[in-house]
């Protein structure tokens, strides 16, 4: 379901409105993380939701991860529907224990008793030049734990429908939002309530010589490598992935087939990278399909540089991208 | 200043009534006549690996019993004690211990959360259950659980601190039964009492005689009553002993010696309670014998209980991981459904 009007909002401001609409649908939802309530947050996502909806619905919490995440499940196995916010994706880390021994485990370990319908947002990715751990781009550690959903919007619009789903899924979902997006992406985003499906990935460009495959910040990449292919006449197909889990294998591996050329985006480290399930499952779906190996382009095998200077070195670019394009096209 | 250890055992004094008094003694019996055979089960291979708590029944069921049938308890893994008073029945906790998918469903009613191996993480989930039921209204406490060991941990330290922070109803119970597995609390932390901790976070911090099923359960009333009051956490630490491994697996020779272990022997939580109901002229050999012979029919019915489990199948590990199963859990619970899987290897 669509709602009619439309306006072109930032990324940030089409959260702030998927979250106001639903703090105002569902009394069980509550937003709460580190500077989430009178700051409203460090990028300014959870703006006036304390102010509208009190201190009891919108909170601060004391600064300490695990701590945010425990509690997350608790209000969950209440029977409330927490969202928490991780004030970047890189900060995970202290509350891995509850990610992977309980967030993404309680179901299967009651049985079906115990869901837990808990979303955290988290900012994620680089290119704006952030200090140490502020870029991390833990997708696919959290794509390995079983239990937990991994939603990646690459658009306003997207985002907002994605969001209301999340909240409105019986399951733990993370949802991830690119630093780079938050107010480097406008869009026209429809007025009132809608959600787009979970699971679901689509392809945004249309193209029959080779496909590229990627999420998130690197949507916007990918877009602006077959931009500058098609000026050459190469036709290069899109495909956002959306959400990583699951994954809409059939969608991934259609597009795949058309071209029979495949080059997976990311930005984490390349080793053990989301990128790497997906040339796996390319591999195991479609290699009848191929016509040149499946290639990624993706971070080093390092920390993301926390030095303003390099870092455009480390995260994928268009010209990284069209460089694999041609890898592939000349096989 | 050294806290008071509070103790009404063997001082003659009788803080609780008649009623509650026999009610501690039954749970305490009954837990410990479920442990004892929990070990004999488990040596008969009819058993997982087991943890005993033979020797803690007082602080568990001592809180336990201290909460209402609305509350909640967020156990650690050694608190059969604790379920058990809860009223989880005793075949669902051998098929719990059996690993048997059957037992890690509990009943509705049960206001128990599932045991769980990591430690301490607990602590900060107990408060988000607290403050849930304060959201809606339902006023529920919540009793959480946890060793001397896992109060190391910082999802401990945390917990305890978002407690005060939100004044949430939870008790926690340190149950101090002075070993994380081999290693002694004096190699665990500087501090002589784990109470004491209390003070940093702002809340009150009781010691209790944690073989003193009295003083747990009086000092519990208390948390539980400030804490529905609206006062906020408190902790409560038992001073106490497992007189058996740590687990079924566990070897405690190597690290204690047999007259410490004849030494907290001595201070039984059961026979402590049971001399002091006799002196009362509350309890005495026939009501015993009556007790055991009832524990004894009940246990033999549920144990027949849970052998009628059915054998669990195997497309049972694909099941519930999430609400609706995606793709990638369709695709294998077809496979281990029609064995599949089993010719993949070849």
């Amino acid at each position: 379901m669509v709602a009619e009007k439309a306006r072109v909002l930032n990324l940030v401001q089409a959260i702030n409105e998927a979250l106001d609409l639903a703090l105002a649908r569902d009394e069980r939802v509550l937003v709460f993380g580190e500077d989430v309530g009178q700051l409203g947050g460090v990028f300014r996502v959870t703006e006036g939701l304390q102010a509208k909806y009190g201190e009891k619905r919108v909170f601060d919490t004391p600064l300490a991860e695990s701590g945010i995440l425990g509690l997350a499940i608790g209000l969950a196995m209440g029977g409330l529907r927490p969202v928490a916010e991780i004030q970047f994706a890189g900060f995970l880390y202290p509350a891995l224990d509850q990610i992977l021994s309980h967030l993404g485990r309680w179901r299967h370990r009651s049985r079906g008793r115990v869901g837990l319908p808990v979303v955290v947002r988290a900012p994620y990715g680089g290119g704006v030049h952030t200090p140490e751990q502020h870029a991390d781009s833990p997708e696919a550690l959290l794509a390995h734990t079983p239990g937990v959903k991994v939603v990646i919007p690459s658009s306003p619009e997207r985002a907002k429908g994605l969001l209301l789903s999340a909240i409105e899924d019986e399951d733990p979902v993370f949802f991830l939002e690119a630093i780079k997006l938050y107010r480097g992406v406008r869009a026209e985003v429809p007025e009132g309530y809608y959600t787009l499906p979970l699971g679901k990935a689509r392809v945004v460009r249309e193209g029959r010589h080779a496909t590229l495959i990627g999420y998130g910040g690197m949507v916007e990449v990918m877009q602006e490598a077959a931009s500058v292919a098609a000026k050459e006449g190469v036709e290069v197909m899109v495909v956002d992935l959306e959400t990583l889990v699951p994954l809409d294998e059939e969608t991934l591996l259609e597009a795949v087939r058309e071209t029979g050329r495949a080059v997976v985006v990311y930005e984490a480290m390349r080793t053990g990278g989301f990128g790497a399930e997906i040339a796996a499952r390319i591999a195991e779906g479609a290699i009848e399909y191929l016509k040149a190996p499946v290639v990624r382009v993706a971070g080093y095998d390092a920390p993301y540089p926390p030095f303003g200077a390099i870092e455009h070195h480390y995260r994928p670019n268009a010209r990284r991208v069209l460089a694999a394009l041609r890898r592939v096209l000349t096989y | 200043m050294k806290p008071k250890v509070i103790r009404y055992l063997d001082k003659g004094e009788f803080p609780i009534g008649e009623g509650e008094a026999l009610a501690l003694y039954r749970a305490m019996r009954r837990a410990r006549f479920f442990d004892e055979k929990a070990l004999l089960l488990q040596r008969q291979g009819r058993l997982g690996v087991y943890a005993p708590f033979m020797g803690q029944e007082a602080a568990q069921v001592g809180v336990a019993l201290a909460l209402d049938p609305g509350d909640w308890v967020v156990p650690s893994y050694r608190e059969s004690a604790m379920l058990l008073a809860r009223g989880l029945p005793i075949h669902v906790l051998i098929l719990y211990w059996r690993a048997h998918p059957a037992g890690w469903r509990f009943p509705q009613g049960v206001r128990a959360v599932n045991p769980y191996i990591p430690i301490a993480t607990q602590i900060p989930q107990a408060v988000g259950l607290a403050l849930a039921g304060r959201y809606r209204g339902e006023g529920w406490v919540v009793g959480t659980s946890i060793g001397d060991g896992g109060t190391s941990e910082g999802d401990f330290h945390e917990g305890l601190n978002f407690a005060a922070v939100f004044d949430a109803p939870v008790v926690f119970l340190v149950q101090n039964n002075g070993y994380a597995i081999s290693v002694p609390r004096q190699r665990q932390m500087r501090v002589d009492y784990i109470a004491r901790r209390a003070e940093g976070y702002g809340i009150p911090g009781v010691v209790v005689d944690g073989n003193d099923v009295l003083a747990v359960y009086v000092e519990a009333k208390k948390a539980v009553e400030r804490a529905r009051k609206g006062e906020g956490p408190t902790l409560l630490e038992a001073l106490t002993y497992r007189l058996a491994p740590h687990t079924t697996s566990d070897d405690p020779s190597r690290y204690r010696s047999r007259e410490e272990e004849e030494a907290w022997r001595a201070k039984d939580p059961i026979l402590r309670l049971r001399k002091a109901l006799e002196e009362q002229g509350l309890w005495g050999v026939e009501a015993e014998e009556a007790l055991l012979g009832e524990l004894e029919e009940e246990f033999a019915r549920e144990v027949a209980l849970a052998d009628q489990a059915p054998e669990p199948t195997p497309e049972m590990i694909v099941e519930h991981v999430y609400k609706e199963m995606g793709p990638d859990q369709r695709r294998a619970w077809e496979a281990l459904r029609q064995g599949k899987h089993v010719e993949e290897l070849w």
